[in-house]
């Protein structure tokens, strides 16, 4: 299978072209305003480079962070109305309640409260009200509102009342969108609640994204399918994409720890990606970040995605090096993209970390004469304290005493050489581009997560059960049957619940199917 | 601030509270956030609330004790209505014949810190600087009130629907926490309890005095660090005298389901002072007892706190996970937790380790030091 994978950052727009396993070629390009331009011209760039024609290539992958932007921004994001299935429960707390004022505007202030939800052991707190939902979707339709969140409590232990309250809603709001909550998150309601209004809030603009992505793609010649990239480091369709834009959250460190663990072989790891300002830390479990288990803020909203557990520390090739009375510091302060003017090495004023790793020998870049002035002394000092920022965020990102190797991707991987904390370094091949490998090898997943009351059955079955809804998930999302593998077990027991309900979550992860 | 040292709360030391709350926790009660969210709605909408010390108690007013119950896990997704525990209030008053003037927390550590809050700012009634715990129990008779000999009857517990259910005569604290715990589950897990009005002297004899002040400002000192960029870790104990026990990673936390209860361990691998040592917590919702190197360094009642090493955000058992760099802190529990009959009710023994002998922390204090009686 021939495969082309797209990453689209901030400041570049990276792309490579994959034969099976075989990274073919890979390219960086600018990102550009509208996005669709760069991305045609690094389709073009790869393509060439590998010297393919566009009808070769079967599948793209596309990791992108425009929706995380758009939300963080607050741009391009459509008026959205707030439905809870709950009555008389969860009256305390509206929806939206803990989000930041000029989101909460951007979007209008438009919620309700319905009767319906569920119970922890599936019980209705109390019954749907369909007449009453025909008429919250007359008040929708009369505020101009064409997306819907709908959110019902413990919809993730039973999505019924979801589906058909979007069912009513769907019948008298033909034009609308709409989002329900169980298709996105899992228990926690305001967090679940947050996710699906920021999904509904995003349609508009995903269905422009989406579209302009399949005619950037369709104005190369091609002509296959094409996925997006999702925050667990797996795939969804275009049309998937489309209707559920807010799992392309953090698909971008995703990607570069996925491409990383692909590109070195290693499957439990330590991952460094440097780009040009910052460094993301992660750890690899079994090929997959790790996943965070607190809440995760987007735009100032509590979410509680599948998100990956990484953080960034200011070190990358673009920082800022200081010689100051306190020593020698890195960063965090960086001239970024505009390190191709600015560096000493491209023959600009501000001394980088790039620079430093020039005059030291560790790398050809741009012109060495113009850093062949820096003292020994200071060389030496700064690579110091760049090994110590990055052995202190190594030991930060190691989960257990096991000898992990560190894997350093990204442009800024010129920055390290020798082990870090000890640890065996592995630099791969492309490690420019580890994050567009990571979004061309991208699998197809499933997961659930639900509360089964073990005096009805043992925990054995449970799991067996809850692995099965996983596998299917998976495949129906498009993963071929006999790669399926669980990648993710967790069952936490409910404090205080009879019947020992313990609540289950189980993650399966595939390969995309070819055909 | 008036002459009684009564104080109003404002929207920030909401979160303060909460915060704080959570680290009195040690490591249970639930999360305070809904809670939180919960107050600060009824404070914007105009409620206030003020916090009264018990000093300023008449002997013969009545106090009114208010908490959820439920499973921690439940009240992030099933959201309280949010009279739960109001109309719970007000039916123990009926029953009881008695006007109720103030409000005191059953449990300052964790989510049942801020009902009291909310219920108050519902009755317009104050809160009172205390608690019944001084940090986190699993159990509604591991209270001081009930140690101490507060009526476990009339009580009421109350849902979202409607249903309020009066326990007129019970025998005593434990069948109390046996019959609110199996209506609770029947009312879906989460609940409002309301206990048996106490009298003024009563409550200033065997409340833990100070302890919503002392939460507001452990979660002000977080606050403040984090702002500043400091050493969280080092501001919380410099704030609350706490000794710092155990620096490490976690690498091993294990669960299972007993009687009801979220029981476990945790191994924790030493580093800085440590490197070299290890240490274990055994677990009940809430952390009970701490070993390092095999020897029983801090156990129930007093209290073993949970910080992320680097954040100082207190971690509480649900979240606790391999791979987590945790600072360990103790904290003496009350006095009034560590006599022969609290201890019975709250010491080792009573959580299963009858052959750990109660050794008291020095260093720091919960509560804040007056012995009012």
């Amino acid at each position: 299978m021939i495969r082309i994978g797209i990453d689209v950052g901030g400041t570049n727009t990276d792309a490579v072209l994959m034969n099976g396993t075989q990274v073919m070629a890979g390219v960086k390009a600018a990102t550009t305003a509208d996005v669709m331009s760069g991305v045609v011209r690094a389709l073009r760039a790869v393509l060439g480079a590998a010297g393919l024609q566009a009808e070769q290539v079967d599948v793209v992958m596309i990791g992108t962070t425009h929706f995380t932007n758009a939300v963080v921004q607050r741009r391009d994001l459509a008026p959205t109305a707030a439905v809870r299935l709950c009555l008389p429960a969860t009256a305390s707390l509206p929806p939206m309640v803990d989000w930041p004022e000029d989101l909460r505007d951007v979007i209008g202030h438009h919620w309700w409260l319905a009767h319906g939800g569920n119970e922890f052991d599936g019980r209705p707190i109390s019954r749907l009200d369909p007449d009453e939902l025909r008429r919250i979707a007359g008040e929708i339709r009369e505020r101009g509102i064409r997306s819907v969140a709908i959110t019902s409590v413990f919809s993730p232990v039973s999505t019924e009342f979801e589906r058909e309250a979007g069912r009513i809603m769907a019948e008298a709001l033909p034009e609308a969108h709409i989002t329900l909550s169980s298709d996105i998150g899992r228990i926690g309601l305001l967090e679940r609640e947050n996710a699906a209004i920021m999904n509904a809030c995003l349609r508009d603009l995903s269905r422009e994204v989406v579209a302009a992505f399949r005619r950037a793609l369709t104005d190369v010649g091609f002509t296959g399918r094409f996925y997006l990239t999702q925050n667990d480091g797996t795939l969804m369709d275009a049309d998937f994409a489309e209707k559920f834009p807010v799992l392309t959250f953090a698909s971008g460190p995703t990607n570069s720890m996925r491409g990383a663990a692909f590109l070195s072989g290693v499957r439990d790891a330590i991952v460094v990606d440097i780009g040009g300002t910052t460094s993301d830390v992660g750890s690899l479990q079994k090929g997959f970040p790790r996943q965070a288990t607190v809440a995760v803020e987007v735009g100032g909203v509590r979410t509680n995605f599948r998100m990956p557990d990484v953080f960034s520390i200011g070190l990358g090739g673009g920082s800022l090096v200081v010689d100051g009375p306190d020593g020698v510091t890195v960063g965090p302060r960086s001239v970024g993209y505009r390190i191709v003017d600015e560096a000493l090495v491209f023959g600009g004023q501000t001394l980088t970390a790039s620079d430093i790793v020039v005059a030291d020998g560790g790398a050809e870049l741009g012109d060495r004469a113009k850093v062949a002035h820096l003292s020994r002394d200071l060389i030496r000092r700064a690579r110091d304290r760049i090994a110590s920022m990055l052995e202190d965020c190594v030991e930060r990102a190691r989960i257990s005493a096991e000898p992990l190797p560190v894997i350093v991707v990204g442009g800024g991987s010129i920055l390290v050489e020798g082990p870090i904390a000890g640890l065996d370094l592995i630099k791969p091949d492309h490690f420019a581009v580890a994050n567009a490998v990571g979004a061309a090898i991208a699998q197809v997943s499933g997961e659930v997560d639900r509360v089964y009351a073990l005096a009805e059955m043992t925990r054995d079955d449970a799991l067996a059960d809850a692995k099965a809804q996983a596998t299917e998930a998976a495949i129906a999302a498009g993963a071929l049957a006999g790669s399926v593998e669980i990648v993710d077990v967790e069952d936490v027991p409910l404090a205080y619940l009879p019947g020992n309900a313990t609540r289950v979550r189980v993650k399966a992860v595939g390969d995309l199917h070819a055909g | 601030m008036r002459g009684d040292g009564r104080y109003p709360l404002t929207e920030a030391d909401l979160l303060s509270l909460s915060i704080g709350a959570a680290l009195l926790g040690t490591g249970g009660g639930g999360n305070p956030y809904v809670g939180m969210l919960r107050s600060r709605e009824l404070l914007r909408k105009g409620a206030t609330v003020e916090v009264l010390p018990l000093d300023a108690l008449a002997d013969d007013a009545w106090v009114g004790e208010v908490g959820g119950i439920g499973a921690p896990v439940v009240g992030v997704e099933k959201i309280e209505q949010g009279e739960e525990c109001y109309r719970a209030l007000r039916a123990v008053e009926e029953v009881s014949g008695v006007r109720i003037s103030a409000l005191i927390c059953a449990e300052i550590g964790g989510a049942n810190s801020m009902e009291p809050v909310i219920t108050a700012a519902q009755a317009g009634l104050p809160v009172l600087d205390g608690d019944g715990m001084g940090r986190a129990f699993p159990e509604v008779q591991m209270t001081t009130f009930f140690i101490y000999g507060a009526k476990p009857a009339p009580a009421a517990i109350a849902d979202d629907k409607g249903n309020t259910v009066v326990f007129r005569d019970v025998l005593d604290m434990y069948w109390l926490e046996r019959f609110a715990r199996d209506t609770a589950v029947a009312m879906g897990a989460g609940a409002g309890l309301a206990i048996a009005p106490m009298r003024g002297d009563f409550v200033r004899r065997a409340a833990i005095p100070g302890t919503m002040t002392q939460a507001l400002e452990i979660g002000r000192t977080i606050l403040d660090a984090r702002a500043k960029r400091q050493d969280v870790v080092g501001r919380i104990i410099a704030a609350t005298g706490a000794t710092l026990f155990f620096t490490g990673k976690v690498t091993d936390i294990r669960r299972e389901l007993l009687g009801g209860f979220a029981r476990g361990e945790a191994q924790i691998a030493g580093s800085g002072e440590w490197h070299g040592s290890e240490a274990r917590i055994a677990i009940q919702n809430e952390n009970l007892v701490l070993w390092v190197d095999g020897r029983p360094v801090i156990m129930v009642p007093d209290l073993i706190i949970n910080l992320d090493l680097e954040t100082g955000e207190p971690i509480t058992t649900e979240v606790l996970r391999y791979g987590q760099r945790l600072a360990v802190i103790g904290l003496p529990a009350h006095e009034l937790l560590k006599t022969p009959e609290a201890m019975a009710v709250v010491g080792p023994g009573a959580f299963g380790y009858p052959d750990l002998v109660f050794s008291p922390l020095a260093g720091g204090r919960v509560g804040n030091g007056k012995d009012v009686r």
